[in-house]
């Protein structure tokens, strides 16, 4: 069995220049990123399931709207009509719940030994968190097609490049929350029932103080005074612009910032949470 | 490979209570090596394990492993050492090859290398025909064996076993270290590994690093460890009630100390047990004491411990609920 050492790389690789900076970031991003996204491929039923969520939105909370709010089209909701305004709002919420849970995978793979062996491994701290993030906008985006392709029929309007670019900005956001949910999880690892509790209590009240199911404007004022401290509703409004077609406005410029700035602090406590993690 | 300078580690349980996991480790291990870290649950030795393998910080102290600092460069170390912890390196949902040829991937094989690298190490450690398994549905034997692949893929020069065979059925620990030592052998790595299983350490390792509460207390091979701070012991009963004259007479064998009688019952140390026994009946028929029975016990690590710390290792074990490393998690199988 001579073939082992003959066929191994040897004990110090010599392509190692490509390992640091953006460079390695972006190539251990990438790993982290299929090895996540394999048990996807390899049962796509749960891919499926991740669809019933917003279809349920859809289908049962949709016709609400539509009864409700039908009327206030051309005012609250802009020129597009109920669901120009809604279907926006449920690819946020998909990914709002996708990224906000990746925290509970990690906990397992915690709890089995996975995650320490990663940390053993010479990855770039951020790629853990930035690939597992993004593993989730994955399914999303095939999830924002079937979606769009369903509201068509009912008068739904695509804007291809404002979609692509909403998702986009999409996945900025959910690299920062899917960051805090990994800290949430490596802060609560020895509850790990606690970081169920801290994510339902946050993101409900997160959800609709971003006008995601409701429009605020009919709310009271303190609600609408709170959601200018909700980086989640500059995030909606952004999303609801780009997927009316328009780009440059500074709704999506503040949605930028919103994600932007979710993205930093995500990361850093993030990566801050996980150099204490092994301890 | 390793050179740890008075390493120690507190972990701040609450705000009146620190636990000082290690006190000051400093330890040097030679390219080639093969050494087990022996002691009980909470002594430290899995704490020191993860400093080396960069996974938590010193507090104090200094440590160069494979040449690098880990708290300077971790990079660098990360690069050159393998690890199988006390978990499962391989992900539960993911596939037995898929994570395989990931963790090449992530060591900077290309995709061609990891491939190739991967169905290698399949085949040594019997593993080829679960490949496309999930690795949840592996028994707890392959599951480990698949832990050393992993830790094996980029052929590194040093690699750490945390608990290598704990929960494993005797014949699983053998067949594992079989495979260990195969490719130790082939890859002249240095091994380190960390144990509480007083026989792991005996037979497998060459050099037995004890360790109690945080510090070294002995370190060398296990037949010098035993020679030095346990030696052979004899128990011997005479057939009578009177011991005494017996005892005399063990007290003139070869090395002979420690002797204590106890009713008809005589137990010393002696520098050799088996050819003791022949000397001490015959010299016992030339006397006329009458001997019952007679018994050498060659000394196990366990007797090392004993001396060195007055309790034995499965004392030590119970004595516990040590808050110690509380990543250290028993629950895993």
């Amino acid at each position: 069995m001579t073939t082992i050492s003959a066929t191994a790389p040897s004990p110090t690789p010599a392509p190692q220049g490509t390992r640091s900076g953006p460079l390695g970031l972006l190539r251990d991003t990438g790993i982290v990123l299929t090895r996540e996204l394999r048990p996807l491929l390899h049962d796509p039923f749960s891919v499926i399931f991740g669809m019933i969520q917003p279809l349920v939105f859809l289908g049962l909370f949709g016709p609400l709207l539509v009864g409700s709010l039908g009327g206030q089209a051309g005012t609250t909701l802009g020129d597009g009509g109920v669901w120009q305004w809604f279907v926006p709002a449920i690819l946020v919420m998909t990914a709002l719940f996708g990224t906000s849970t990746t925290g509970a995978n990690l906990l397992f793979e915690f709890q089995t030994g996975a995650h320490e062996r990663m940390l053993v491994a010479p990855l770039s701290r951020p790629s853990l968190l930035v690939g597992r993030a993004l593993k989730e906008m994955v399914p999303l985006a095939g999830q924002a097609v079937i979606i769009v392709l369903v509201m068509i029929p009912f008068g739904f309007r695509l804007y291809p490049v404002g979609a692509l670019v909403g998702l986009a900005l999409l996945a900025v956001f959910g690299v920062g929350l899917g960051a805090l949910s990994y800290a949430l999880a490596i802060a609560v690892r020895k509850q790990d029932w606690m970081f169920w509790v801290v994510q339902q209590t946050l993101i409900f009240p997160l959800m609709l103080l971003s006008g995601m199911l409701l429009p605020l404007d009919t709310g009271p004022g303190w609600m609408r005074v709170a959601a200018h401290f909700n980086p989640l509703a500059y995030l909606v409004d952004a999303e609801r612009a780009l997927f009316a077609g328009d780009l440059g406005s500074t709704t999506v410029l503040w949605g930028w910032v919103a994600a932007l700035v979710t993205a930093a602090v995500g990361l850093t406590v993030g990566v801050r949470a996980m150099a204490r993690s092994a301890d | 490979m390793i050179d740890a300078r008075s390493l120690t580690r507190d972990f701040v349980v609450s705000r009146s209570q620190t636990v000082h996991a290690v006190r000051g480790i400093s330890l040097r291990i030679e390219p080639g090596e093969l050494v087990a870290l022996l002691g009980p649950n909470g002594a430290g030795k899995t704490t020191t394990m993860r400093m080396l393998t960069t996974l938590i910080a010193p507090t104090s102290g200094t440590a160069t492993v494979a040449g690098h600092d880990v708290v300077r460069a971790p990079g660098q170390v990360r690069r050159h050492i393998g690890y199988v912890g006390q978990g499962n390196g391989a992900g539960h949902t993911q596939r037995v090859r898929d994570e395989l040829r990931t963790q090449g991937a992530i060591y900077g094989l290309d995709r061609r290398a990891a491939r190739r690298r991967a169905d290698d190490l399949l085949d040594s450690l019997d593993l080829t025909d679960l490949a496309g398994r999930k690795v949840s549905a592996l028994s707890g034997g392959q599951r480990r064996r698949l832990d050393v692949a992993m830790g094996l893929v980029h052929a590194p020069p040093l690699l750490f076993l945390d608990e290598p065979s704990t929960g494993l059925d005797p014949q699983n620990r053998a067949n594992l270290w079989d495979h260990i030592l195969r490719m130790r052998a082939e890859a002249a790595m240095t091994v380190v590994l960390t144990t509480h299983y007083l026989d792991e350490a005996d037979s497998m390792a060459e050099r037995v690093v004890i360790v109690d509460h945080g510090e070294i207390i002995a370190d060398d091979s296990a037949a010098a460890l035993k020679a030095k701070l346990a030696g052979d012991r004899i128990v011997v009963t005479a057939a009578g009630d009177d011991a005494r004259p017996l005892a005399r007479l063990v007290d003139r064998l070869p090395g002979a100390r420690d002797v204590s009688c106890d009713g008809s019952r005589v137990e010393a140390h002696v520098a050799d047990g088996p050819a003791a026994l022949p000397e001490l009946l015959r010299a016992a028929v030339e006397a006329g004491v009458r001997v019952g029975t007679a018994q050498a016990h060659q000394p196990t690590l366990d007797d090392v411990f004993l001396t060195l710390t007055g309790r034995s290792l499965r004392e030590a074990e119970q004595e516990t609920p040590v808050p110690q490393d509380p990543q250290t998690r028993k629950d895993v199988p």
